[in-house]
């Protein structure tokens, strides 16, 4: 059996990001902060797409992550990162599991459209509560990680080198998953449900357990974007808009590892960078050509472009 | 012998279209039937009944005594009865290792076998088992997608070998198969399937392969079953030979095989 | 309940403009298995196109009662051009891919249609009131009505004849019936999908186009329109069932009955009325309201 490189790989850019990171200027770590959370969230649709189901409403979890994250510091005065991520997971996982009830039974289409109107329920119930902000939304600020606390001139390494860690552990998990019987079962159900079906496995238990850790993945990947940008609101996290934005990120990155949604992140944030910068009427533009040049010539994801592990044994 | 499993007074129809009427049998341990019937005859009615892709209209299924009439397909597979398709169903994108990998994981996790311990290294071995068995070794990485059509076959029935079953329908096994190959599939299958004891169901079209292959054979026509017995009665049963086989053309050819005697 | 009358005329008054959009994105569904992410974007460039012409044609004191004219006329160019440049420039090349590809394609499409309907026209938004004024308003009792909306209501309806007439009546019609129910085998009996397929399209077009032109005078034409009709849309050709006519026609008056209803009695719920009505639907009949029975696959 070939070594897969992956966690070794994985090991050894979290222990690099980590060390330079105290000697990066601040938008490079703003940068890689936010290329990460987002890079999360695109892990658990990552995870969906290799089920076979496009969720067009991820919003709805990284909203919820977001907010729970604000919530936190705003209404409790809990302003720890990692407590806030945890809270974020643990929001999104249960209501994922209720939804999931419902949603595991439909796919294409209807999976991609439903799961649209519940990320536009959250969305719509938030510009209502004035309680929250409404439109506006909230501040929060981060004090401590695991209760140790952060220096003021700290903060910004801090939330950059969470990011880091979770993001490397995320994406370790999901890698051991993918290894397992479990794992391997996403990709049969992509293939043909009712063979897996009359092989005796749930298709739909399946479904709605993978959801459930997608659905907890967006929500550590919005607890820490609240965190690192130090604001929630509905349109930036449950606005179908942003839903979008992260099927059109899966779909750069490809599923072929779990790398690659971080280097899909990493393009994409620094192609809407730039293009915000230099054409600001046109950026959209942009992002619509890149995804048709990918969908046409690179099905597989820009991961595709780099074969590091043979199909097969 | 014991009966493994039986369908009594069996119905199904589509409106007014009855695709199955009046189906009463009992199939023994370890035997191997064969079912024969042109189509649209309620063969393959019948298998899916079996394994619950379809509700039947009225009746009942007994496997092993037990009443699982109307039973989920996931739920008949973990009880031991396992099937292949006419158009085989497989995991197109996954290499034939991977197919036959996930297929026996999934066994393993089934109530009937308790056989979690295996782990990872067992599940391999077992897949390489299968691969052995099949003659598949030398397809072993390509994607199942890509396989020429009588390689899937053979590997949608090793899938349905995985299973472990102790009851295997094959729906049309040698259908899209050369004629130089059919012969050589049966005779793997039925290799592989001699080490396990396993009551084996096969919907066929051809009748050479029937009649080698089977200790009964049960002919449909029209949801019905029109002859039930040994192969040489059935097959010489005159409604079978007008409904089925083909009366003009089974003569001939035995006319001139006994003329070039 | 005293409101019941209005709730009622302005549902239906909302369910006519979101049919003629909506039917256009489930004509395209049906025929040609594509969701149509950029019909908004269409919709939009009806609009601008429609008040550019307008505001041009009024601006240049031409008569007035013209302007009707010129909104159509607006409709038909954009769907007339942009029709057969998306399908044949692009869609072409991605039939046979499956269904959530097609979804994503039509996804950038509208990304790059957002943006080129703001390099086409600006970012300010434009206001050409004046066709919509001009008819005055029609007084109900205590309910006083714009006439424009009322005949908004008509033209829907006729719309929807229209293409009932045309789906039933003609060879045409029957042609994209037979691609509706099967692909293949309509190429077997020697009919042009190719041309099907461009003809459908082109119409969806100019249906999404009439829907923004006709609404250009009743608003402010600005960018962002696009993306807020197409989420509607989606519900409504959802809740109907993907591909028919009939169940775009009560989709669009489910929802348009739920948002009004909302908007008089309790307007925090508007928003998301829709989608809780369409999660609804989708929960009791998994395909929409008439949606096409399925054959056997094994």
């Amino acid at each position: 059996m070939k070594r897969d490189p992956t966690v070794p790989i994985l090991m050894g850019v979290v222990i690099f990001l980590v060390a330079v990171g105290a000697f990066l200027p601040q938008w490079a770590l703003s940068f890689l902060t936010v290329v990460l959370n987002l890079g999360i969230v695109v892990l658990g649709m990552a995870l969906m797409m290799r089920t076979g189901l496009v969720s067009f409403g991820q919003g709805l979890y990284y909203c919820l992550g977001a907010y729970a994250a604000g919530g936190l510091d705003h209404f409790y005065a809990l302003s720890d990162l990692l407590l806030m991520a945890v809270a974020g997971a643990l929001l999104a996982g249960l209501v994922a599991s209720l939804l999931g009830l419902l949603l595991a039974k439909y796919r294409d289409i209807f999976f991609a459209m439903l799961s649209l109107a519940f990320s536009m329920i959250l969305y719509g119930l938030l510009v209502k509560t004035s309680a929250l902000g409404s439109t506006d939304g909230f501040g929060l600020s981060i004090k401590t990680f695991a209760s140790v606390t952060i220096g003021t001139h700290s903060v910004r390494y801090v939330i950059y080198a969470s990011a880091v860690v979770l993001a490397g552990a995320s994406a370790a998990a999901m890698h051991a998953y993918y290894r397992s019987h479990l794992g391997r079962l996403a990709e049969a159900i992509r293939d043909n449900e009712l063979r897996v079906e009359y092989m005796g496995a749930s298709v739909r238990r399946v479904i709605h357990l993978n959801y459930v850790i997608s659905a907890a993945l967006a929500g550590i990947g919005g607890a820490l974007m609240a965190g690192a940008i130090g604001h929630v609101d509905p349109e930036t996290t449950a606005n179908w808009t942003t839903s979008g934005e992260f099927v059109f990120i899966a779909i750069l990155s490809g599923t072929g590892n779990v790398l690659a949604p971080f280097l899909g992140a990493g393009v994409f944030e620094a192609v809407r960078t730039f293009a915000l910068e230099r054409f600001p009427n046109t950026w959209q533009m942009t992002l619509g050509i890149t995804m048709l040049l990918v969908i046409m010539f690179l099905p597989g994801g820009l991961w595709s472009m780099f074969r590091l592990r043979r199909r097969g044994a | 012998m014991a009966t493994i499993l039986e369908a009594r007074n069996l119905h199904k129809s589509f409106g007014a279209v009855a695709a199955a009427a009046d189906i009463n049998v009992r199939i023994e341990q370890d035997s191997v039937v064969g079912l024969i019937g042109s189509n649209g005859a309620g063969k393959t009615t019948f298998i899916n009944m079996v394994t619950g892709y379809l509700t039947p209209s009225s009746g009942q299924i007994l496997y092993e005594g037990r009443d699982i009439t109307g039973m989920q397909p996931r739920a008949v597979t973990q009880l031991g009865i396992c099937r292949s398709f006419q158009i085989p169903q497989l995991f197109n994108t996954l290499s034939v290792h991977e197919n036959l990998r996930i297929g026996v994981g999934i066994a393993a996790r089934s109530p009937r076998t308790q056989d979690v311990s295996s782990g990872n290294f067992g599940e391999h071995a077992k897949a390489e088992q299968l691969l052995d068995r099949f003659n598949l070794g030398g397809y072993r990485t390509q994607a199942a997608g890509l396989l020429p059509e009588g390689v899937r076959k053979l590997l949608d029935i090793a899938m349905a070998v995985a299973g472990g079953p102790r009851v295997l329908l094959l729906d049309e096994p040698t259908s899209g198969v050369s004629a130089e190959e059919k012969f050589r599939l049966m005779d793997m299958v039925m290799g592989a399937l001699q080490v396990e004891g396993v009551t084996v169901l096969f919907v066929e079209h051809d009748m050479d392969i029937v009649a080698r292959y089977t200790h009964r054979i049960l002919a449909f026509y029209e949801g019905r079953i029109i002859a039930d017995g040994d192969p040489d009665v059935v097959l010489k049963h005159t409604e079978v030979r007008r409904y089925v086989i083909g009366e003009q053309v089974h003569v001939a050819h035995t006319e001139t095989a006994h003329a070039a005697r | 309940m005293s409101q019941l009358p209005a709730v009622v005329i302005d549902g239906i008054l909302y369910a006519s403009w979101m049919f003629i959009i909506a039917v256009g994105l489930t004509l395209i569904y049906g025929v040609m298995k594509i969701l149509n992410v950029a019909h908004g974007s269409l919709y939009a460039l009806g609009a601008y196109t429609a008040a550019t012409f307008a505001g041009y044609w009024l601006g240049h004191g031409y008569p007035a009662f013209g302007s009707y004219g010129v909104l159509l006329i607006a409709a038909l160019v954009v769907g007339l051009i942009a029709g057969p440049v998306i399908e044949r420039g692009l869609l072409r090349f991605m039939y046979g891919r499956e269904e959530i590809v097609l979804v994503l394609v039509t996804y950038a499409l509208f990304l790059i249609l957002e943006d080129f309907t703001k390099l086409l026209f600006g970012v300010d938004p434009i206001l050409v009131g004046a066709p919509y004024a001009l008819l005055g308003n029609l007084e109900m009792g205590s309910l006083i009505y714009p006439v424009y909306s009322l005949v908004l209501v008509v033209v829907s309806i006729l719309v929807g004849v229209a293409l009932a007439l045309v789906l039933s009546g003609t060879r045409h019609g029957k042609m994209l019936r037979a691609v509706i129910h099967d692909r293949e085998m309509s190429m077997a009996v020697g009919i042009n999908v190719s041309r099907v397929y461009l003809v459908t399209f082109t119409a969806g077009a100019m249906l999404a186009a009439l829907g923004g032109a006709i609404t250009a005078p009743t608003t402010s034409v600005q960018p962002g329109i696009g993306a807020e009709v197409i989420v509607l849309a989606f519900a409504i050709v959802v809740v109907g069932g993907l591909g028919s006519l009939g169940g775009a026609a009560l989709g669009a008056l489910i929802v348009g009955l739920v948002r009004s209803a909302a908007v008089h009695y309790q307007p925090e719920v508007e928003l998301f009325s829709v989608y809780v009505v369409m999660a609804l639907v989708l929960i009791v009949r998994p395909k929409g309201l008439f949606a096409a029975p399925e054959a056997r696959k094994i």
